[in-house]
């Protein structure tokens, strides 16, 4: 059997176990209440009187933060703790296949709660003329940020059994690549460090690769950037996982 | 066929186990015995690719564990111990996904999957979570996703543990059915299950190999091997008069119960019982007895604690 078709196997899986359980359900109804609370309310979507999805978009990194840990902190730790990781493991399967499969299925359902937002979308080009490429662009760079913080979620949950564990680490890391690209940050270290230094800790922030590409322009160094982390984030927890597995 | 060569395992500074070294061949069903915390889960997670070795080498059907674990675990059925699974899913759903790893498809698939179900008896709980199953029932599914794809190397980790007596008497036919060609690996701690279902026991303590041989080489270790017992109907003084028997060693009182214990090999089933008609003797049953695997067990597990804490 080839990779792929493994993996495919292993990602549906994955997928009918969030809704087998209430864990996808819970997450989607959690993301669509509050970012409608977030965007109407802290947002003022409607008083603003301008025809995009900026409010809505604004508070996705802060609304990440933490649910994407809470919907990641259950995919290694749950496996190590029931001791099903020993069945999955023993399975003719690699650890490689295991975690992409793990990552796509989760990635599929934070894709799913944002596709469930289409309402918000459908009232903005109800009431004014929105540049839907822009929005579009926002959408896929949203999805790309939560791939971002899922990435960080199931690599902290390989490293612990306890779920509460690898969800305090994750939203801890999460924050720290959050609050790179905000200003206080960045204005705190103005004078402390070279401009140069300043510039890597702002390119690591989530939010400022998310708002250029939430301005409408899907850049090779922002899709890229994110690309990187996911990536990095993965390998990270692949190496722990098959170190940790046993114990 | 397995061969295990100097097999070492350590978690820092504690050696679960130490030195093992055996071959096994097609068509033997081995019991592997040995006190709780002997090493036994830890060397099946080996054979299994689960956990790396320290040291040593594990070669199974000509492929080294180590650069052919793909295709090792292809050919192998496992059951860990306590047979996990995963709980959200139905019985069905849980075994479609496991034929579906195992790259059954189609027709082929749904009949291996109508098989096991038959031969471990689901079909009554295929549509229920299996978080919510029994413990015997969640150890069938385990034996299920096992045997889905019919292995050449079947491990079993405690395959009949939390089963009531019908239910492991029935998962021992089902293993004694199927090891023909394979090589099946059964760990226990009910050392009944070695003779009804072995045909090699291999006891481990403390990591390392301290027997191994056929359950009836096993039982012939036993000082109860050949032992004469006598139920008696009435209460007799002392069983003195036996002790002048020739190849009696020692003889052992109970109520209504003499047990004669003859030295090593001998047979004195007959004299015993001449013995006792002309001591005129009222007795309810005289037999001979297998051995005392429980015993044998103790005597050799501990005396390898003893000289391992020494």
């Amino acid at each position: 059997m080839n990779q792929l078709s493994m993996i495919s196997i292993l990602t549906k899986r994955e997928f009918m176990s969030f809704f087998a359980t209430p864990i996808a359900y819970v997450f989607i109804a959690i993301f669509l209440i509050m970012s409608g609370i977030m965007t109407f309310n802290l947002g003022s979507l409607f008083e603003r009187g301008q025809a995009d999805l900026l409010p809505f978009f604004n508070f996705h990194p802060w609304l990440y933060l933490f649910l994407v840990p809470a919907f990641a902190m259950r995919s290694w730790s749950e496996e190590r703790r029931s001791g099903s990781i020993e069945l999955l493991m023993t399975l003719p399967i690699t650890a490689l296949q295991a975690m992409v499969a793990k990552f796509v299925s989760a990635w599929l359902v934070l894709g799913l709660a944002l596709v469930f937002t289409f309402p918000l979308w459908a009232t903005i080009n109800f009431l004014g003329q929105p540049d839907n490429g822009v929005i579009l662009a926002a959408y896929i760079g949203s999805w790309l940020m939560a791939g971002a913080f899922l990435a960080i979620g199931i690599c902290m949950s390989a490293l612990s059994k306890s779920q509460v564990v690898a969800f305090i680490l994750s939203v801890s890391i999460s924050f720290l690549f959050v609050l790179s690209g905000t200003e206080a940050v960045i204005n705190s270290f103005k004078g402390v460090l070279p401009t140069g230094a300043i510039d890597v800790i702002a390119s690591l922030s989530f939010i400022q690769h998310f708002d250029s590409i939430a301005k409408g322009v899907i850049a090779l160094n922002d899709v890229g950037y994110f690309l990187l982390v996911i990536v990095s984030w993965l390998t990270a927890g692949l190496v722990i996982i098959e170190d940790k597995k046993a114990s | 066929m397995i061969k295990i060569k100097n097999l070492t395992k350590r978690f820092g500074d504690f050696v679960a186990v130490n030195d093992l070294s055996f071959d096994i061949n097609p068509g033997e069903v081995v019991g592997f015995l040995g006190p709780n915390g002997a090493g036994k889960s830890t060397t099946m997670k080996m054979l299994t690719g689960f956990l790396a070795a320290s040291s040593g080498s594990i070669s199974i059907n000509g492929l080294n564990i180590k650069e052919d674990a793909l295709t090792i675990k292809q050919g192998l059925g496992y059951l860990p111990e306590g047979a996990p699974a995963y709980g959200d899913m139905t019985v069905l759903q849980f075994l479609s996904f496991i034929a579906d790893v195992r790259g059954l498809t189609g027709r082929k698939k749904q009949a291996r999957i109508a098989r096991v179900i038959k031969s471990v008896e689901l079909a009554s709980v295929l549509d229920k979570s299996i978080e919510n199953l029994s413990k015997g029932f969640k150890r069938r599914v385990g034996l299920a996703q096992a045997i889905i794809h019919d292995p050449k190397v079947l491990i079993l980790d405690e395959p009949t543990d939390g089963l009531d007596p019908n239910q492991k008497h029935h998962v021992r036919e089902l293993i004694k059915n199927l090891a023909k060609d394979k090589i099946v690996i059964i760990s226990t701690h009910i050392l009944e299950e070695v003779t009804a279902v072995c045909n090699r026991a291999l006891i481990i303590a403390n990591g390392t190999k301290i027997f191994d041989g056929t359950p009836q080489q096993l039982q012939e270790k036993s000082s109860y091997h050949h032992a004469v017992t006598i139920e008696l109907t009435q209460e007799v003084e002392n069983g003195d008069e036996l002790k002048s028997l020739p190849h009696v060693t020692s003889v052992v009182d109970g109520k209504n119960k003499i047990t004669v214990l003859p030295t090593s090999g001998q047979n004195i089933f007959a004299s015993v019982y001449d013995k006792v008609q002309a001591l005129g003797w009222q007795f309810d049953a005289i037999y001979s007895e297998q051995g005392r695997l429980d015993d044998i067990f103790r005597e050799l597990t501990t005396a390898s604690t003893n000289a391992a804490d020494a």
